[in-house]
């Protein structure tokens, strides 16, 4: 174990330590495949072994050993609390807001933590067709609070969507509410670099958090659109030797895991 | 009530060029064995629904059976994208595709509500996104409360096929494990098929076990292995590693159709 947790972190592998923390004190998440569902199943690993995670092929408190690579893999029906069928996780899980906690990926992210999954370029002839919207619109709708896990990139964090596909505060404040979204949408966009939060008041993000040897312009770089921070911005408490061990050990268990799934 | 039959029969008789074709099953028992049938068959200008498009579809796609696409999510799950599709969404390879999209509440709503024969179901959601302009949603408010909702119209597609473990010689069929929206898709199409892994003489309940009685069925056909590369609990299992291959398979014209021609087109084997 000790060989496994002597090379520094990498970003990648901090990005998902800072994810698996905001999982300590959860009742429920809800994850897609890749970083996502290596920091749930990590965070049942260090830090709370109650942690229920939700897949969306049905699968309520399914407990992996291994990353899966897909969300409908055997391991996680074989070891779920209760499996039930699509409608019944919208429905009955998702819509009401039993699910504490969503992690979402996105391929863009505005200011107001709106995400787009859908095309890259005009929706008639897209430069690039993405996978679309999956769960992703209604799981934000609904979810206690969501959870945003990019990379960090101009081409990422852009002024303006090609195509708004979840909403996560709309034009700001009082957003959700109008549209009778219950869930409290976006509380936090953790990537490689640092952690963004809404602002209380207008709902836009503002850099709070940077991981250890993160310049300020490296951040502001690498965004796309004008980056607000905090007065005070808290640097990344760096991931524990006992953190960055159960990583690579569970990367390492889950060999021929996902790109992105661990170290980069 | 359901007649057994051989899978290559009972689509000839089932599926038409033009149909609309629901092959369901989340990545779980997703019915390769009749897909790959289908195009045996040379069936054109489909309307192929699915809410996940899946490696299924996107040899569908490639092969230019379809002219058009209803989904909610077109990746390949945990590897990244569907090539075939992106090629005719993008460039219009081997011909153009029409595409509808929902999310996947959305499309599961609209199985439920054609399993129910209502012409629509209800939902949070869809509000605030562009979605609601380039897809078939309406704002609805509620009689009772004054609700903001959508309302997704019911879909009817003329097929479903499907994939479970068992059925009995009666044609009662039997599926567990990750149970997606298969029995609404069979329940909301005029027309349907079961494959399955094999006939048993009696079903074994088994825990989160559904059951779909033969009487509400077209056609059950055996087709050991019809959800590989997918995989059907207890009895095959997910072929992860085709699941990345079909990556680099895919991204090139020539090597698919090479690869098509080889595995599907050529036998009715099992294809990988």
């Amino acid at each position: 174990m000790s060989a496994l947790s002597e090379q520094p972190a990498s970003a990648g592998e901090v990005q998902t330590v800072v994810a698996a923390r905001r999982l300590q004190h959860a009742r429920s998440v809800f994850i897609g495949v890749g970083r996502p569902s290596t920091a749930a199943i990590l965070a049942r690993m260090v830090h709370n072994p109650d942690l229920v995670l939700v897949y969306e092929s049905g699968t309520i408190g399914a407990k992996p050993q291994r990353i899966p690579l897909s969300i409908g893999d055997g391991e996680l029906a074989q070891t779920a609390d209760a499996v039930v069928s699509v409608p019944e996780m919208f429905n009955y899980w998702i819509g009401p807001g039993r699910i504490e906690v969503a992690f979402l990926g996105a391929a863009q992210v505005d200011r107001y933590g709106n995400l787009n999954s859908t095309v890259i370029g005009p929706y008639e002839h897209p430069r690039t067709r993405l996978p679309g919207a999956g769960g992703a619109p209604e799981i934000a709708a609904s979810c206690g609070e969501v959870i945003v896990i990019v990379p960090h990139a101009r081409r990422t964090f852009v002024e303006r969507l090609d195509f708004l596909t979840t909403v996560g505060h709309g034009d700001g404040a009082g957003a959700r509410r109008r549209l009778g979204y219950r869930g409290r949408g976006p509380t936090a966009v953790i990537t490689d670099l640092g952690v963004l939060e809404p602002d209380p008041d207008s709902c836009e993000l503002v850099l709070v958090q940077v991981h250890e040897g993160v310049e300020l312009e490296e951040v502001r770089e690498r965004t796309g659109f004008e980056l607000r921070v905090a007065e005070r911005v808290v640097v990344t408490e760096p991931p524990t030797t006992e953190e960055l061990a159960a990583l690579r050990e569970l990367v390492s268990r889950s060999s021929g895991a996902p790109a992105g799934a661990g170290r980069e | 009530m359901a007649e057994i039959a051989p899978l290559a029969e009972a689509l000839a008789e089932l599926v038409a060029d033009g149909d609309s074709v629901a092959l369901e099953g989340f990545t779980h028992l997703i019915p390769f064995a009749a897909g790959h049938e289908l195009l045996r068959q040379g069936r054109r200008e489909l309307e192929l629904i699915r809410m996940t498009p899946d490696i299924l579809y996107d040899q569908m796609i490639g092969m230019g059976a379809a002219r058009r696409l209803v989904f909610s999510y077109a990746g390949n799950p945990g590897v990244g994208s569907l090539h075939r599709l992106r090629d005719a969404v993008e460039h219009g390879w081997p011909r153009p595709l029409e595409l509808e999209e929902h999310s996947h509440a959305g499309m599961a709503n609209r199985y439920a509500a054609g399993a129910s024969d209502l012409p629509f179901a209800v939902l949070r959601g869809y509000l605030g996104t562009d979605l609601m302009g380039r897809t078939q949603v309406r704002e609805i408010t509620c009689p009772f409360t004054g609700e903001r909702l959508v309302a997704v119209p019911a879909l009817r597609p003329d097929v479903a096929i499907i994939h479970a473990q068992e059925a009995d010689r009666d044609g009662n069929v039997q599926l567990w494990g990750i149970p997606g929206v298969q029995k609404e898709a069979v329940l909301a199409a005029r027309r349907s098929l079961v494959t399955v892994e094999r006939i048993v003489e009696r079903l074994e309940p088994r825990p989160g076990g559904i059951v779909i009685p033969g009487w509400v069925l077209d056609y059950v056909a055996e087709a050991p292995g019809g959800s590989q590369p997918s995989y059907s609990l207890d009895i095959t299992e997910r072929d992860n590693d085709f699941y990345r291959r079909w990556d680099e398979i895919s991204r090139d014209r020539d090597t698919f159709l090479r690869w098509m021609e080889e595995h599907v087109l050529a036998g009715a084997g099992a294809a990988r």
